[in-house]
């Protein structure tokens, strides 16, 4: 493990009942690069999210994030603590944004702690006080900007379940990002997207990585998203790490061959 | 549906009906001498039977309703949009309603069953219509509101407008200690263990007899006064009742008509309290917790805390609405708090349109003055009372105002 990683996994397990979906999983994630994981159906990648984001708590093994000078072991935060004090912030493979609600206001309950703060739990805001209302505007204002960035301006008002499914994508990536994160963990974002969606989705996740600094971390099956953008790829089978390097150096890995082809006859 | 198919829907129907009439309305009892004497009435039977099979079949040969739910119906969108004139009519009305010409005393106490429902409609919604936590014992924090108060005035002699912030704040408490093991409940599992709870503290009232007066309930509670100013005829203590201080002749109805004042303030401030918390982060998270924990989590919202507030402020407002209930009847007993009451204050939440503020009043002047309309019909009141509610579930299904507000829109931020 290099000093310099934002995320470091070090021999992670994760056993349901007599079930190893996760077989001592090692691998990093440095700041401001994406890294992806990709791997066949079944290969447990899904399940290191939910290890990461606290949804599951691992059998074994550590996942320490380095953040603002501090190690954080995630493996023993509680997920919603993970998303606000460690930043990392997710999107979901099935979609889960809060539906019947607008798409303004998912992005505005994306900034919670800080406009629970600015309203002092509450009661400046009860009181209306200017703390709070500059606060607000402020929040708005965030979010038009990634409404701008995800291309969604003209939809802010509209009930977020109502959006076609591209646009309800790149809404949760938008509510995402309104967290302010340091990591974010994307669970197949261009699932179900056109090729022309697909190549929009690229050049927002560089501009992520570019304008915003936020590292990524990406669960895949679209190889021209995968070989695109990312920086680095570990490739998964049934819970073990078969590879880990740059794009090129997997595309031509026998092992990564075998495990999406199969072995040659002969 | 073809004919045959129908008829034999109908006949399915009638049959039901002929289970449920034949021993409901199938015998009576009449007092002849001086005992009873169990009598029949099957034709009121055959009435019910051949009623259901006819109005069955008759619903039958109508034409089918075109199966849009996804799209609000007009009523909904012109409800919608004209919430705010609506609400400030109603207002209008509720304020000038004890000094219109038709009004009597009769109707102002009625006003004012009706505001506390409302009340405690709006009170609910915060935990069942904001932050989707069905829950059915909501009763016992109105309990403990009216049970705190009676007893602070009996042993320590406050009067309502000390003993106020105390229910509030203790139903709170009790609220919070509910809400701190079953937050990992969900949909039916809480609903299970609220209506438990609701049951325990009935049953506590009753059985502790020696501190809360068990099934007798506590007398002598007192009336609310007009800053200090007693509504009675004689001031005790040689003071000054409200007519004197006025120069006023006393009259009885004062005192029904600054009850209703009360509580329409209280509910006022109630609504107050939802419409801003709305547009707090505190309410924007609450609604989140309801269309999705787990995306909640995801974006850092502490799910615990959410809940726990949600149940508090529920709590606290029913506190309120309780203390009320204590000082104007001037008695309570646990017989006032059944599961009867918090299933009519869930009906009226889930009927008004769960999260709607305005259709929580409509729902609540429905389901408290339509057994009042109904008292010619003697027995069938219930009847008429269920025959409604089914008929509202029908062709309203979400509720009578089922479009939500949303509480922050891009545009009008910046006002």
């Amino acid at each position: 493990m290099s000093g310099a990683a934002l995320l470091a996994i070090d021999r992670l397990t994760m056993r349901f009942g007599g079930l190893l979906a996760i077989d001592r999983l090692s691998f990093a994630a440095d700041a401001e690069k994406i890294t992806a994981v990709i791997g066949p159906n079944g290969a447990g990648k899904t399940t290191v999210f939910n290890c990461l984001t606290g949804f599951y708590r691992p059998s074994a093994g550590t996942l320490a994030l380095h953040h603002g000078g501090m190690e954080l072991h995630l493996e023993h935060m509680e997920g919603w603590r993970i998303a606000r004090d460690a930043g990392i912030a997710r999107t979901f493979q099935n979609i889960r944004l809060f539906a019947g609600m607008t798409v303004l206001e998912n992005l505005i309950i994306a900034q919670h702690n800080k406009l629970m703060r600015a309203s002092f739990w509450s009661i400046a805001g009860l009181l209306g006080l200017a703390r709070y209302r500059l606060a607000e505007a402020e929040a708005v204002e965030r979010a038009r900007g990634w409404l701008e960035r995800v291309g969604l301006t003209a939809q802010a008002n509209r009930i977020a379940g109502t959006l076609p499914y591209g646009d309800q994508r790149r809404l949760e990536i938008a509510r995402a990002m309104c967290t302010e994160p340091t990591l974010l963990c994307l669970d197949e974002p261009a699932a179900g997207l056109n090729p022309h969606e697909s190549h929009a989705l690229n050049r927002l996740l560089l501009s992520i990585r570019e304008r915003d600094r936020v590292a990524i971390l990406l669960i895949e099956h679209d190889m021209n998203v995968v070989m695109g953008i990312s920086d680095r790829i570990v490739v998964l089978d049934y819970g073990k790490k078969i590879a880990d390097g740059t794009p090129y150096e997997v595309r031509n890995d026998p092992a990564v061959i075998k495990a999406y082809l199969g072995e040659p006859d002969s | 549906m073809p004919l045959a198919q129908l008829a034999k829907n109908s006949a399915l129907a009638a049959l039901v009906a002929l289970a449920l009439a034949f021993p409901l309305a199938g015998f009576d009892t009449n007092q002849v001498g001086g005992g009873t004497v169990i009598g029949t009435r099957f034709s009121w039977v055959a009435i019910a039977v051949v009623g259901v099979f006819v109005g069955r079949f008759a619903l039958g040969l109508l034409p089918r309703r075109r199966a849009s739910r996804s799209r609000p119906p007009v009523v909904s969108l012109f409800l919608a949009r004209h919430q705010r004139a609506l609400g400030w009519i109603g207002l209008a009305l509720a304020v000038t309603w004890p000094f219109m010409p038709f009004s009597s005393r009769y109707l102002v106490d009625l006003a004012t069953t009706v505001l506390i429902y409302i009340m405690l409609g709006w009170g609910l919604n915060i935990v069942v219509g904001l932050a989707g936590l069905l829950n059915l014992g909501y009763v016992a924090f109105y309990a403990v509101g009216a049970y705190a108060f009676a007893l602070s005035a009996q042993y320590f002699d406050l009067s309502f407008w000390e003993a106020l912030p105390i229910a509030g704040t203790l139903a709170a408490a009790v609220g919070i200690l509910l809400a701190l093991p079953i937050l990992r409940l969900r949909g039916d599992y809480l609903a299970i263990v609220t209506l438990g709870f609701g049951e325990i503290i009935r049953i506590i009232l009753i059985n502790w007899g020696s501190f809360t007066g068990g099934p007798n309930g506590v007398n002598d509670i007192p009336r609310p006064t007009f800053f200090g100013l007693p509504l009675t005829p004689t001031a005790p203590g040689g003071g000054k009742t409200f007519a004197q201080f006025f120069g006023i002749p006393f009259n009885p109805s004062q005192r029904i008509v600054f009850l209703y004042f009360v509580i329409l303030v209280l509910a006022l401030a109630t609504n107050f309290l939802t419409l801003r918390l709305r547009r707090l982060p505190l309410g924007r998270a609450w609604e989140a917790l309801r269309e999705d924990e787990i995306a909640s989590r995801a974006l850092g919202i502490n799910p615990t805390n959410v809940k726990l507030s949600a149940f508090a402020i529920g709590a606290l407002l029913a506190g309120f609405a309780g203390a009320f209930f204590a000082t104007r009847l001037g008695f309570v007993s646990p017989e006032s708090f059944t599961f009867q009451e918090s299933a009519t204050v869930l009906a009226i939440v889930v009927l008004g349109g769960m999260g709607s503020q305005l259709g929580i009043v409509v729902a609540a002047i429905i389901l408290v003055t339509l057994p009042e309309f109904g008292r010619e019909f003697a027995q069938f009141r219930m009847l008429l009372f269920g025959a409604a509610m089914v008929g509202i579930m029908i062709w309203r299904p979400r509720g009578l105002f089922a479009l939500r507000t949303p509480s922050i829109r891009l545009g009008d931020a910046q006002r």
